[in-house]
């Protein structure tokens, strides 16, 4: 921790007696210990929300640091501020709109060279930085030696080292950033320069441009962000500027369109002579943990081994855990709720009490169900993003992913869907590159998960008897190869068969966080809750009421009706009125389809449904009926978080008009298969 | 030839010049200084930012020939695929 501040006006003028709140970002690259020190400094007090119009969560919270009241945003996780991303543009466009009272620039001290690309970029804009030096501790066991004091002095902003797991320097860095804050330190910053060879047409552009920068923006930094050929700031310039003078700026930049790289290296060449006096290697070239343990993690086959049963262990835990919590949930609080509310209504109109006890807590208590296995996901893909590892799963499955136009990191998503499809939704989120997040999201409906392997389970012995496993095992390919296949067409149709480059860090494997993940657990719990709850329960609601009224029964009700006005439709997949309605009311819950069945043949649950089925239906139909169940509209839940997550109606709608389209083509497929086939 | 992402060859003229391969062809072990990037502006985005700048020396720690390799640069480990990784040329570095 250095002192050789110069402390101005200290004592003789206290800015502390004008009261206000200070404003302070956190910046830092992904894998830094953003979310650590974010929670370590807010601890509670913190509110998480989308940034407007965007899908990228922003957190923020408050606190006190010395009798001054603190704001502090968290700002998206990026490598640099060139547009590349949402994220990126969200982070500058905060920094230069709201101009904080001090950037803390959060520096992984084991990748010090690569971590200060972000610092180089951020001291050009309007807002004093602090840099933390975190993960100390890690850089020390990479056998590498940093003297902050000398990094301080090299950039001339102040450098706090610290291990934020370990809540070491926090209090240190709240106190050099409320003195930045203040105005107690002198700040200058020592600023990168672009490469020699280009600084001339940097001051070419300068001069084009000058007069026509619109007010927050740095001109300097325009300048350089066009060179860069960064997207957003040449649609703004482009868009600001008489089209002739335009035409001037663009003709320099057409000439120097290498000047990415050559920006690139300049920031590079600027953090060398930073950190070159800063840092020594006493031992050179051993080996460290993290590539020990990666020598098997990111092995061809090794890796899957390793893949397989960390996989292995989170269903086993899903279901030592979080099924017979969902069990106890829908035994003693859902139905015991509705139990009470159908005796306190009893006085009142039936309907009523069916609305409250069925529709209403029903919707509820789905939704409440899902909860225990959501919270056992939400926290082993925490841990397995805190730990580092959920990156050589996306390693080693990256090849495979290609081949539908996904992303590594898709995988996991994807693969907790066989759970259920709400976490694999939600997982997504781990994903950077927003169409690949986009496209998972679009997908994952289609991984048939064990509420639709429930109802497989039931109807396929009754159906087909001994071939049951088989007919279970084709849906299941099925549903893969058309998930496959679906993959490939959006991503030729919707983005032109682009796909997002696979370059990506692994970062260093360290324990994990317990307060970290706990708090993501926590805040993502909440979010499905408020958000996606709320949709579930109104659909809950709504198909309960199809489904009663008018006559009080299913199959004279207004869905029956529906079912029947479908029948047409039906009858091509083999399906009749009664089939469609099952499917109909699967929108709730997928298990649902085997209760609608029941009343509607009017046979309970049992074996004697089973039976009543299979002598009813031909096995095409039966198959058809399988088919278009496994890969129908996905769940209320579903369909609520894909809405929460995409941020869009459109794509919400795409998503369900499209499995609706697909699931009915294939089921058609499949009974016209199967009638040629003599079934 | 790679192109970018609006269907122009690459900017660079140099690529392929002599003494230089694509950082895919070096094997595990092997080290090597980057002389010259090509790919779309996405692309070189992301590979300056996280650390693939001419000059920076890169260690190979992880090529099977085939598939996605594993990559040290200025003390971090860069995971690329295949046709990203083809599209970094290094000078071979002995040693």
């Amino acid at each position: 921790m250095s002192t050789c501040h110069s402390v101005e006006n200290a004592t003789t003028i206290d800015p502390r007696t004008a009261e206000r709140t200070v404003l302070v970002a956190l910046a830092g690259q992904p894998n830094v210990g953003k979310s650590t020190l974010f929670n370590l400094l807010t601890g509670l007090n913190q509110h998480v929300g989308n940034w407007p119009g965007k899908t990228v969560e922003r957190k923020e919270g408050t606190f006190t640091f010395n009798g001054t009241t603190y704001r502090l945003v968290d700002l998206p996780g990026t490598y640099s501020l060139t547009a590349n991303s949402a994220e990126e543009v969200i982070a500058r466009e905060f920094i230069i709109r709201e101009r904080p009272d001090v950037v803390v620039a959060l520096v992984d001290a084991a990748t010090l060279e690569r971590s200060l690309y972000l610092v180089a970029e951020l001291l050009p804009l309007p807002a004093p930085v602090v840099v933390a030096l975190n993960m100390m501790d890690v850089a020390r066991q990479e056998g590498m030696r940093i003297e902050p004091e000398v990094l301080e002095a090299a950039l001339g902003v102040p450098v706090v080292p610290m291990v934020a797991t370990r809540n070491i320097g926090a209090w240190e860095l709240m106190e050099m950033v409320d003195r930045v804050a203040h105005g107690e330190v002198s700040y200058e910053p020592r600023f990168p320069q672009i490469r020699a060879d280009h600084r001339e047409v940097l001051g070419e552009i300068e001069g084009l441009i000058a007069g026509y920068v619109p007010d927050p923006y740095p001109q300097e930094w325009v300048a350089l962000k066009l060179l860069e050929g960064d997207r957003e700031v040449t649609r703004m310039m482009q868009g600001g500027m008489p089209p002739e003078q335009w035409e001037a700026v663009h003709e320099v930049l057409r000439a120097h369109d290498d000047a990415l790289v050559a920006v690139a290296s300049g920031r590079y060449e600027w953090i060398g002579r930073m950190v070159r006096a800063a840092v020594t290697r006493p031992r050179v070239g051993q080996i460290s943990r993290t590539e020990r343990l990666d020598r098997w993690a990111t092995h061809p086959f090794w890796g899957l081994v390793i893949l397989a049963s960390i996989l292995g262990l989170v269903f086993w835990l899903t279901y030592a855990v979080g099924t017979p919590l969902q069990d106890l949930l829908d035994t003693y609080v859902v139905g015991a709720l509705a139990d009470l509310a159908r005796a306190g209504l009893s006085g009142g109109p039936e309907w009523l009490a069916g609305l409250v006890a069925d529709g209403v807590i029903g919707g509820a208590g789905a939704m409440l169900t899902f909860l225990p296995i959501l919270v056992v996901f939400f926290a082993v893909m925490g841990m397995l993003e805190d730990t580092g590892y959920l990156a050589r799963a996306a390693y080693v499955m990256d090849g495979f992913m290609h081949l539908m136009g996904l992303h590594g990191k898709s995988f996991l998503p994807l693969f907790l869907g066989f759970g259920c499809n709400v976490p694999a939704v939600l997982g997504a989120r781990v994903i950077e590159s927003r169409r690949a997040r986009l496209l998972t999201i679009l997908l994952a409906p289609l991984i048939p998960c064990t509420a639709r392997m429930a109802v497989i389970a039931f109807l396929a012995p009754a159906f087909f008897g001994s071939a049951a496993t088989l007919v279970s095992w084709g849906m299941v390919l099925l549903a893969l190869a058309v998930l496959a296949l679906s993959g490939v067409v959006i991503n030729k149709a919707a983005f032109r068969g682009q796909r997002a480059a696979f370059i990506m860090e692994l970062p260093l494997y360290h324990l994990p966080n317990w307060r970290t993940i706990g708090l993501l657990v926590w805040q993502r719990s909440v979010a499905f809750v408020r958000k996606a709850g709320t949709l579930i329960l109104a659909v809950s609601v709504v198909v309960w009421v199809l489904s009663t009224l008018p006559g009080g029964s299913v199959d004279t009700s207004f869905l029956a009706q529906i079912g029947r006005w479908l029948e047409p439709v039906g009858r091509l997949v083999g399906l009749d009125w009664r089939l469609m309605v099952a499917l109909l009311t699967s929108f709730i819950a997928k298990e649902n389809a085997i209760a609608t069945l029941g009343v509607l043949f009017g046979a309970g649950e049992g074996a004697g449904l089973a039976e009543t089925l299979a002598a009813t239906f031909p096995p095409s139909a039966a198959l058809a009926f399988l088919t278009v169940q496994m890969l129908f509209i996905p769940c209320v839940a579903t369909v609520g978080v894909v809405r929460q997550e995409t941020g869009s109606w459109w794509w919400t709608l795409f998503d369900v008009g499209f499995l609706l389209v697909v699931s009915l083509v294939a089921g058609v497929v499949v009974y016209q298969l199967a009638r040629l086939g003599g079934l | 030839m790679a192109t970018d992402s609006r269907g122009r060859p690459p900017f660079t003229s140099r690529l392929g010049q002599p003494g230089t391969v694509p950082l895919s062809a070096l094997r595990t072990g092997e080290r090597g200084v980057v002389v010259q990037l090509a790919g779309g502006r996405g692309l070189l985005g992301r590979m300056t930012a996280l650390g693939f700048t001419p000059g920076a020396e890169v260690t190979v720690i992880q090529n099977f020939g085939r598939g996605p390799l594993i990559a040290r640069v200025r003390d971090a480990r860069i995971a690329l695929g295949r046709g990203e990784a083809g599209q970094i040329y290094v000078r071979r570095r002995s040693g």
